[in-house]
C-alpha cells in the first residue's frame, strides 16, 4: 500500500483537499460523473470519496468499454467462433465477460478457437500465419483502442490479407455524454473528463456540453491530486455560473487531440444508426461500423451475424449502477452472486467497472483514515 | 485498456512498417508509431501506448508520473503483461 498512502497522504492532495472543502456550499449537492473507467479505478483505489465533504456524490460512468457491451454482442461474437474454421481473438479484458450462454473463456474451454491479443496487430498476424483459417477480431474500446484497429485494417487492405476480419464493438465517448444528459432522471452537475480518451478526441468534441447542456467539463489525469483539483475546477465553475470545458491534464492532452487518429478512424469507420449500450439502452450514432469500403473485412457481413437482444439476469441492476442511479453495493448480487472471480455482470470483471473496484478496495476503508468522512458506512463487509 | 502505457523509443521507425523499437515497462519491444507522423520522435523520446500503437509525445517527467501512477493502482504488472504480450513486431 507504499504507493497509495505517499499519493493519499502528500501535502498536496491535502491541500487540494482543504480548497475543496472550503469551496463546497454546504446547503446544495453535488453530483459529478466520471467518464473514464480509469478515473472510476483511481478513485476506488485512493478511497478520493473519503478526502471529499458528503455532499459532493461521484457518479462512475459509462467509460468502461466491456461494461457497457451488451451480453447479446457478446453472443455474436461467439457465435462466430463456433466455425471451426474460425480464430477469434480478443483483448485479456473480454476473455472473462459473461456472455448468455458463458465468456470467451468458457467457450475456449468447450472447444473453440479463442486466442488472447495485446493488440489488433497481433490479430492481424494470426491471420497471416494461418492462412488456411478465418481470424475474427473481437474489436472492443473508446477512441483510443478504435485508431489502433483503424491502422491494423488498413494495413490488412494495403497487404491484399483476405482472412482478416474485425467484429466492430467500437464506441463513441460523446453521444454516451448525451445521451445520459437529456435522460429525464438524470442529475448530473458536471464531468471529469477522460484522459486519454481526449489526447485522440481533443477538448473541442466536449463542447456542446456547455454550450448546449450548460454542465462543466474538466479532462483530468489520473493521480489523487488531478481528479481532486479537476473537482476543484469544476466546482468553481458551478459556482461562478460558468459552464466550461478546461483542461487539467495540459501535460499529457494536447488541446487538439491527435487529428491523424481521428483521420484514421473517420477513413475506416462511420457510425452505426444506432447501437445498444447496457444499462443504457440503444443511443444513436454511438457505435462504428465499417464503411463500405472495408465491407470485405467486417465480420458482420461476411459471418451473417443475427441480433440478438438478451436481457440482464434479472436481478443484476448493472443498468442503474451505470446510470449513477445505484451504488454498486446496493445490488443484490453484490459480492454474494457477482463477485470479481465469478462475475455476473461486466462490471465485476475489469478494473475500472464500478462494481469491482468497489470490491477489490472495499476492504481499504479501514485502513484509510485521512479525512474520512462516515457517508460510505454502507459499504459491506466483503468475505474474501 | 483506458490507461496508457509510457514507452521509450530505443530506434527510430522503420519507414515502410512504421515499426519503432521502444523499451516498455522494462521489455523490449517493437510499437507501432504512424499516428505520430506528423511530429519528430527520436530515441530516448517517450509516448503514451494504447493496444501496440503510440498515440501522444510526452515528457520524461510525465513518463515517470504514468508509471508511478500504473504502480499505484497496481495496474503496473498487466501493463507489463501487455508489453510481453505484443507478438507483431517478431523478436527484437
Ligand atoms: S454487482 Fe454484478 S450484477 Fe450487480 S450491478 Fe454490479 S456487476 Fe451488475
Amino acid at each position: 500500500m507504499k504507493f497509495v498512502d505517499e499519493f493519499r497522504e502528500s501535502s498536496i492532495v491535502r491541500k487540494v483537499a482543504d480548497e475543496i472543502r472550503a469551496c463546497v456550499d454546504p446547503s446544495r449537492r453535488y453530483s459529478i460523473m466520471e467518464v473514464c473507467g480509469g478515473h472510476t479505478h483511481a478513485i476506488f483505489r485512493f478511497g478520493l470519496a473519503d478526502l471529499l465533504p458528503p455532499n459532493i456524490d461521484l457518479i462512475h460512468g459509462p467509460g468502461c468499454p466491456v461494461c457497457v457491451l451488451p451480453m447479446g454482442r457478446i453472443d455474436e461474437g461467439l457465435e462466430i467462433a463456433n466455425d471451426p474454421n474460425v480464430i477469434l481473438a480478443a483483448y485479456g479484458d473480454m476473455m472473462r465477460v459473461p456472455g448468455s450462454r458463458g465468456s470467451p473463456l468458457e467457450s475456449k474451454a468447450r472447444g473453440a478457437d479463442v486466442r488472447m491479443v495485446y493488440s489488433p496487430l497481433d490479430a492481424l498476424r494470426l491471420a497471416e500465419s494461418n492462412p488456411e483459417r478465418r481470424v475474427v477480431f473481437f474489436a472492443i474500446g473508446f477512441e483510443t483502442t478504435t485508431p489502433a484497429t483503424a491502422l491494423t485494417l488498413l494495413r490488412a487492405r494495403e497487404r491484399g490479407i483476405s482472412n482478416f476480419f474485425v467484429f466492430s464493438n467500437h464506441i463513441l465517448v460523446n453521444p454516451a455524454i448525451r445521451a445520459l444528459l437529456e435522460m429525464p432522471d438524470m442529475r448530473i452537475d458536471a464531468f471529469i473528463g477522460p484522459g486519454h480518451v481526449t489526447t485522440v478526441i481533443g477538448c473541442e468534441s466536449y463542447r456542446f456540453i456547455a454550450r448546449d447542456h450548460h454542465r462543466p467539463l474538466v479532462v483530468a489525469g489520473f493521480e489523487p491530486v488531478d481528479v481532486l483539483q479537476s473537482i476543484l475546477m469544476i466546482l468553481r465553475q458551478l459556482h461562478e455560473g460558468r459552464a466550461e470545458i478546461e483542461n487539467q491534464y495540459t501535460r499529457a492532452v494536447p488541446w487538439e487531440g491527435n487529428p491523424a487518429a481521428r483521420g484514421a478512424i473517420d477513413l475506416v469507420f462511420e457510425p452505426r444508426e444506432s447501437f445498444e449500450w447496457r444499462g443504457l439502452g440503444a443511443i444513436p450514432a454511438s457505435g462504428l461500423q465499417l464503411r463500405d469500403e472495408f465491407g470485405a473485412f467486417d465480420a458482420e457481413r461476411h459471418f451473417g451475424v443475427t441480433r440478438r437482444a438478451v436481457a440482464d439476469p434479472a436481478e443484476a441492476r448493472c443498468g442503474d449502477v451505470l446510470k449513477g442511479a445505484l451504488k454498486p453495493h446496493e445490488c443484490p448480487l453484490f459480492g454474494k452472486g457477482c463477485t470479481p472471480e465469478r462475475p455476473i455482470g461486466a462490471l465485476m470483471v475489469s478494473s475500472e467497472g464500478a462494481c469491482a473496484a468497489q470490491y477489490n478496495y472495499a476492504h481499504l476503508k479501514t485502513t484509510l483514515t485521512v479525512g474520512a468522512s462516515d457517508r460510505d458506512v454502507a459499504t459491506p463487509s466483503v468475505d474474501r | 485498456m483506458c490507461l496508457a502505457i509510457p514507452a521509450r523509443i530505443h530506434q527510430t521507425a522503420d519507414a515502410e512498417t512504421r515499426l519503432a523499437v521502444a523499451d516498455v515497462m522494462g521489455v523490449r519491444r517493437k510499437i507501432n508509431v504512424d499516428l505520430l507522423r506528423h511530429e519528430s520522435i527520436a530515441v530516448g523520446d517517450w509516448v503514451l501506448v494504447h493496444v501496440g500503437f503510440a498515440m501522444s509525445k510526452i515528457s520524461a517527467e510525465q513518463a515517470e508520473e504514468q508509471i508511478r501512477t500504473l504502480q499505484a493502482l497496481g495496474e503496473d504488472d498487466s501493463a507489463r503483461g501487455e508489453a510481453e504480450g505484443y507478438a507483431f513486431g517478431g523478436v527484437v
